[in-house]
Formats: C-alpha cells, structure tokens, sequence
C-alpha cells in the first residue's frame, strides 16, 4: 500500500535510499479514524497558528528512525498538494508541515500522514516545550562567552610568564592587565552565575552543597586578582578563574543532555485518545473525550482503548487488560457486563453505554490515588555530603595557615595564605570528575537504548541490592503466547475436528490453539455448547469432543507441565492438551542466572499462577514469588523491602507498576515502541535491551569507581597547590600550571575509563544510531 | 613595542567576530537539531527527476 502511493507520486526512489525503510505498514484503517479532527475545537487546540491561507502544526511521529524517513516526510508535498512546506526535527522525531487551507484540512494531513505508516501521535496535554529549548541555548551561550574570554585571557596572561619583568613596558603590561578584568567580567557575572545562585539557594535552605564552595572560591580568587591588579602587586589568577569556569559549563552541558524525545512523566491521559465516536440519534459524531458524559453510547474500534468504564451493549468484546492489570491473556466481556477504562479490544466494532466519565473512572481513580502520588523520598546524593566536608575542610586550613602567618607577625603572609587556600582548593576537579564521568555514562546508556532521567538516578542504580520484576510485559512479551501441543499426535481427519470445535469458540485460549493448529479442513459441528470461562463441547463427524480447562474436561495428561492447559478430550478419553506459556524475552535466562548471583530477586506480578514453576526455575529458589498482586500490593511490597533496609529496583511496565515504580530507588519501565505509554520513572529501557540490565547496573557500579578514583588524582594536585598556599607563596604561574593540568587529566581519564568499562561490560557493540 | 597593543586589539577582535557568530547561530536555532541537516544534505532532488 505504502509503495503504491508512492510511485503514484514519483517517490520510487524512497527504496533506493535505505535498503531497509522498515516503515511499520498500518493495518487498514478506518475511514473515519480521523473525523474528531473536523472538530474546530479539538483544531484549535492541535494548530500552532493559523490564518485564512496557512495553518502550521507540530506533530509528533514516534516512527521516525532513518535517512528515509527525513526524505519522505520532506518531500510529502507530492503526495498532498495541499501541503506548503514540512521540515523535520530528527532529534526530536518532530515534523513542523505548513498546509493550505484552501486546498486540504488538518484530518487530511493527517490521514496522508497515517497512509504512509506515519501515525502521528495526537494528544492534547503534551505540546513540546520551548523551556527547555531556551535553558539549552543559554547553556550554549554561557560556553561561548566563557571559552571566548578564557583564550584571550590566557593569551595576555602567557605573556606575563613567559618574559620576565623588564622585558616588558609597564605600559603595555598596564593594558593587559585592564583587558584581563574587562574580560573577565562576562566570565564572572553571566557563565559563572549558576554557580551562585545554586550557592545561594543552598544557603537559603540551610544547607551547603557542592556549588558553595565552588562560588566562594570564584568569588575570592576573582577579589583577590582585582586587588592585586590594582596595588600592582601580582598578575592575579583570572586565566585560571575563566578557565575553571569554561571546563565545569562544558562538563555540566555533557551532563545534562537529555533526551528530547522522551518524556519520564506522562500521565494516564496520555495514554487515552483524544476523541471518541458518540452514537447521536443514529449518527457519529466525534466528541473529545472530556465532554463524553454518562449514559452516552460510545463507538470502540479494534485496538482502541477503552477510556471509559463502561456497560457493553453491542458486539464482541475482547479485551486486553495487561496494561492496567498484568493479565496476559485477553478477557471476554458479554453483553450488560462492565468494562472498565483501560482495556483494549483487540478484534471488532463494539458500542458501549458509558458508566463512569473519564475523570471519574477507575484507571483515574487508580492513578489519582494519593499513595501513588507521595513525594518522591529524597534521595540523598553523596557528592553534596563530600561538598560539605570539603568546605569545612578547607575553611579550616585556610584560617589554620592564615592564623600561623598571623602569629608570625606576617598579615601580607596571612592574607595571602588565606585566600590561596581557598583558590587552589576549589572543589572543582570532584564536580568535574562527577560530570564528565556520568555524562558520558549517560551517553553511553542511551546509545545502548536505556534512558536514565537524570545523572544522579546513576548514583542511586550503583547501591542497588534487590531487584523486584513485574511479569506481563516485563519478562515476557505483551504479545505472543507459545503454543504447544502435548498427548496422542491429532492426524488429519481428528485435527480438523478438533480445529472446527475450535474455530467456534471466541476465547483468546481457543483462538490460539486453533492458530496453532493451522488446519484448513473444516467440518460441522453439531450441538455446539459453551460454557463461559471453562471449555466447548460438541459434536464433529460422528465424535464428541469436548476442549477446555483441566476441570472442565475431567483430567490432565501432564500433570507436572506449568502453563495454561487447554485439554481435549475425544469420545471420553483423554487425547492430549495445549500447553499455553508465557513468551519470555530473549536472553531473559542469561540475564536472571547472572542477576541472581549479585542482587536478591522477587517477583510481583497481577497475572494468574500458572507460570510459577517456569518463573521459580528462572530466579532461583530462593527468590519470592508473588502472584495475583493489585498495584497497592506491589507498591506495600516495595516499601517493606526498603524497610528491612533494601536499596530497591523495580522493572516494570504497566499501570499496574506505577507506585510501586514510583517508591521505589529506582523506578525502570520497559517499552517496546517509542510511543508506548510508559509510567512515571526514573529511566525507561527498550524491551530488546532488558537482558542487558546486569551490564547496565554494572557500568553504574564503575562509575562510582571512576569517580573515586579520579576524586584521588585531583586531591594529589590540591595537596601540592595547598603545599605553596599555606606557605603564602602560591603564584599565579603555579595556579595557571595546576588548574588546567588538573582539569585536563580528569577530563580525559574519566573518559578513557568509562569507555573502557563500556567494552569491558560489551555496552559497544551495534551502536550506530539509526 | 606598542604595536602589539594594535596586534592585541585586532586580534581579539577577529576573535569577538566568531564568538559573535557563534552566538548568532546558537539564536538561530542552529544547534536545536544537529541530526537532520546532516541527513538532508545528501538527497540531491535532481536525481529523481532523472529517473523519470
């Protein structure tokens, strides 16, 4: 289909760029999939501007992944000519598109958009922010201005080194040392002046943390320049003062390069659609979905989320309840029963008489429950804790020193020895270490698809001791079931009448081993009974065959087998059985066996416990294993791990994890696409990636290492500055040696390391970005 | 001597004329997305038409 419309359009050459487009080919889709965008009032909400000509829209295409992409969606003005311009943001996954009222609509751009496999992801509460762009930018600027004045600075200041005094004219040192101040102003006042206000917020809530010390010395290096300057006694410490400064910005912009396209706290409504088809006196009008009031009739399309609890009154309901519940098989729904917000009907048009409006529904109520929305314990990060001690440490050596000259009847000495101290113990190699360090953590990590909200969530993944897994969606697949048959081997006149029973019954059970049995023969069935939730009987050529549970049928043939059974019985006797399991991940038991050696593992899981022995081989005996858990369960069972003193990790994906993700130390939710709703978290990792975790959380562990380590080096270049600073005798040229060298040696060994371990741990292998 | 100071003073600004760049370019959004650009320079348009 996808190909067609391009070759209608000349766009042949979309293959040729990229062997593999691999663009997801939609299923049908309805034609009236898009009506809700005819709304003007759902419009006014999409459109960023519009005027009688033009309307401009950002949407957002999670699909986005190739060159391809890029080519199509800029050249999708051959396929709609109502469309003006589109140009995409590839980082972002965004496409800007100008379109011609005149000539096309939103919904046809949309819909043109949904044709070639780009389902834009509509959603009315979450329109990117400009904020964080402008914080980004300012970060940019901050770099530039301070990289500019620290080269300049650092040129003059060479000079003053390299050539002893009378080799130069007072008059042109005199010009040097007014340019070093002008340009170190910028420095000060605008690229330093997060540190002070961070400083300053710490001091406001009686705290200090690691930005004090940093400020302080900043501060009293950039006095200290501007007297010496004045008296003419010395050349001050400015290029030491703006290089510092240039390296901790850099170091801090690698640290918080975050992931645009992804957001760590969607709520359930961004999970909901925007619109949904109300039945009006015998017509379909789309109504966005806070005005969908009780006692309305809903249309629910296949593979639409149901937003609201509602009462079925019109076709086969099938619903998927994974996400809310962690059941992994499908759930039928009569006729008068209720279904609750949440679910997904996976095959058919059903009508619904709403219940419960969307606010007040039971997914609402489960996400507004004030336990799941409790602060966030604080968690504590050392690097403010070692900040505090610095300080004091170093205030002390400073006043020490200062008094020891004091006492020697030297002030000049005294105040010399005071403020060096504080000059050259500036913290700033540990903030650096710490910076470039996680940044490059977190950089290594997102390329390998796990995407940690922010640097300190590495900290706390570094003391994990226990390690909590959801099931449905976790371990194993939302989709897929692997289906086999154990017993009497059914041939060709038997298989297809055990396939027609089958093909009778609607349960996801009967669907898949009907699936499974791929028969094309189909005989009659005569007498056709079903008994809800337990099994189908009746008559096929002349046999009566009776399939269903354990229970219902009257027996078992392996007893010993886990998994769901669904047991056929031919004319009384026992055949044989389909054994339905769980599809685990791949290299789920690689991951498990070397979790298990270092971290205690449990299990919760809301599904039902007929995967329990599969499940106990996997973790290992002594693991708990709990089933048929609700999400107040999950979330009691995470706080009474961290009550025995636990650091706790939870993986989980659905709603039904959401507080026990959230309580958690560190919250992780696996997702399988781009767009899937994913739970407030602290990191989100891609379903294919989740048998690396191990590695993962061992990368964390070394991070830790590496910042050690390199917290020591920078301490022997303090040490050897503190050795000349409480003597009194610390010159500029020293400082100008020391600061940079320091800077300098942590910069590359913090990241020589981390991409050592990243080898070491096999985080560096298939890491070409698509 | 004092032509250094000439040197000095143009020196810097040559270099307050790329900070000055760069900042402009930061404004203009050329940093937003560092992705895109470099994939689209390599579709050349005139080769589809000759495809035809």
């Amino acid at each position: 289909m996808v190909y067609e419309i391009l070759e209608e359009n000349n766009l042949c050459n979309y293959y040729e760029l990229n062997a593999e487009p691999g663009i997801i080919q939609n299923k049908n889709t309805r034609v009236d999939k898009y009506a809700f965008l005819d709304d003007l009032e759902i419009q006014k909400k999409l459109i960023q501007f519009s005027n009688s000509a033009h309307s401009h829209i950002t949407l957002y295409l999670p699909q986005i992944h190739c060159s391809s992409c890029l080519w199509l969606l800029e050249n999708i003005h051959k396929v709609n000519a109502g469309i003006v311009s589109s140009r995409v943001n590839f980082t972002k996954k965004e496409v800007f598109i100008v379109f011609d009222n005149a000539n096309t609509s939103l919904r046809k751009v949309v819909e043109t958009l949904d044709n070639i496999g780009y389902e834009p992801y509509l959603s009315l509460n979450e329109i990117s922010s400009d904020s964080k762009l402008k914080t980004d930018k300012t970060r940019w600027y901050k770099i530039g201005v301070a990289g500019f004045c620290f080269g300049n600075i650092m040129m003059m200041s060479l000079a003053d080194y390299m050539v002893t005094s009378n080799l130069i004219e007072p008059k042109i040192a005199l010009f040097f040392k007014i340019l070093s101040v002008i340009l170190s102003l910028p420095v000060l006042f605008y690229s330093a002046t997060e540190f002070f206000v961070s400083a300053w917020y710490g001091i406001k809530n009686k705290y200090l943390n690691i930005d004090f010390p940093v400020a302080l010395a900043l501060a009293i290096t950039f006095i200290r320049s501007i007297y010496e300057i004045l008296s003419n006694t010395g050349n001050g410490y400015l290029d030491s003062l703006s290089g510092i400064v240039f390296f901790m910005l850099i170091g801090r912009w690698l640290q918080s390069r975050t992931y645009q396209t992804i957001s760590f706290d969607r709520d359930y409504k961004s999970f909901f659609p925007i619109a949904l088809n109300v039945v009006k006196d015998q017509r379909i009008v789309p109504t966005e979905i806070s005005k969908v009031k009780e006692k309305d009739i809903i249309q629910i399309h296949s593979n639409e989320i149901i937003p609201v609890d509602a009462i079925l009154s019109k076709g086969h309901a099938s619903i998927d309840y994974s996400f809310v519940t962690g059941e992994s098989l499908p759930i039928q729904v009569n006729i008068g029963e209720m279904i609750y917000a949440g679910g997904k009907q996976l095959d058919g048009i059903l009508e619904l008489v709403v219940v419960k409006e969307v606010s007040q529904s039971y997914l609402t109520n489960l996400w507004n429950n004030s336990i799941f929305n409790k602060k966030d314990p604080i968690k504590t990060n050392s690097y403010d804790t070692i900040g505090k001690y610095f300080t004091y440490a170093v205030i002390l050596i400073g006043i020490v020193s200062g008094y020891y000259w004091f006492l020697k009847g030297s002030t000049t000495l005294m105040w010399n020895a005071f403020t060096t101290v504080l000059i050259i113990a500036c913290p700033c190699a540990l903030l650096l270490s710490k910076n470039y360090t996680y940044g490059n953590i977190l950089r290594v990590l997102g390329l390998n698809k796990f995407y940690l909200r922010s640097p300190d969530i590495i900290e706390s993944l570094s003391k994990i001791n226990h390690i909590v897994l959801d099931k449905t969606g976790t371990i194993t697949q939302t989709h897929g079931s692997n289906v086999r048959y154990a017993g009497t081997i059914l041939k060709e006149e038997i298989k297809s009448s055990v396939a027609s029973l089958l093909k009778q019954s609607s349960h996801p059970a009967s669907k898949l081993a009907f699936e499974y049995l791929s028969e094309p023969n189909i005989f009659e069935v005569v007498d056709f009974k079903e008994i809800e939730g337990q099994g189908i009987e009746g008559w096929v050529n002349e046999r009566h065959i009776k399939i269903g549970s354990p229970k219902f049928a009257g027996g078992e043939y392996h007893k010993e087998i886990p998994g769901t059974k669904v047991v056929v019985f031919i004319d009384g006797t026992i055949w044989g059985e389909f054994i339905i399991t769980n599809k685990y991940r791949i290299g789920i038991t690689k991951l498990m066996n070397s979790l298990k050696r270092n971290y205690s593992l449990s299990l919760i899981s809301g599904d039902n416990d007929t995967e329990f022995k599969n499940i106990e081989n996997l973790l290992g005996k002594g693991s708990e294993v709990l089933f048929n858990q609700s999400p107040q369960q999950k979330l009691d069972y995470i706080n009474q791990l961290q009550n025995n003193d636990l650091q706790v990790m939870m993986v989980g994906d659905g709603l039904n994890d959401a507080g026990a993700l959230k309580h958690s130390n560190v919250g992780i939710a696996v997702a399988d696409t781009g767009n899937n709703f994913t739970p407030s978290s602290d990191g989100i990792i891609d379903g294919s990636k989740l048998s690396k975790l191990d590695s993962f959380i061992s990368f964390a562990k070394a991070g830790k290492k590496i910042i050690l380590l390199s917290f020591a080096i920078s301490a022997i270049y303090n040490l050897i500055g503190l050795y000349f600073a409480v003597q009194g005798i610390l010159s500029p040229v020293i400082a100008a040696i020391l600061m940079p060298s320091s800077s300098i040696t942590i910069i590359s060994l913090t990241y020589g390391l981390t991409e050592w371990f990243s080898y070491k741990y096999g985080l560096k292998e298939n890491n070409n970005i698509q | 001597m004092s032509i250094i100071i000439l040197l000095l003073i143009v020196s810097i600004g040559i270099a307050g004329g790329f900070l000055v760049a760069f900042l402009w370019s930061v404004k203009d959004g050329q940093f937003d997305d560092i992705e895109s650009p470099a994939e689209r320079i390599l579709f050349n348009n005139n080769e589809i038409n000759k495809k035809q």
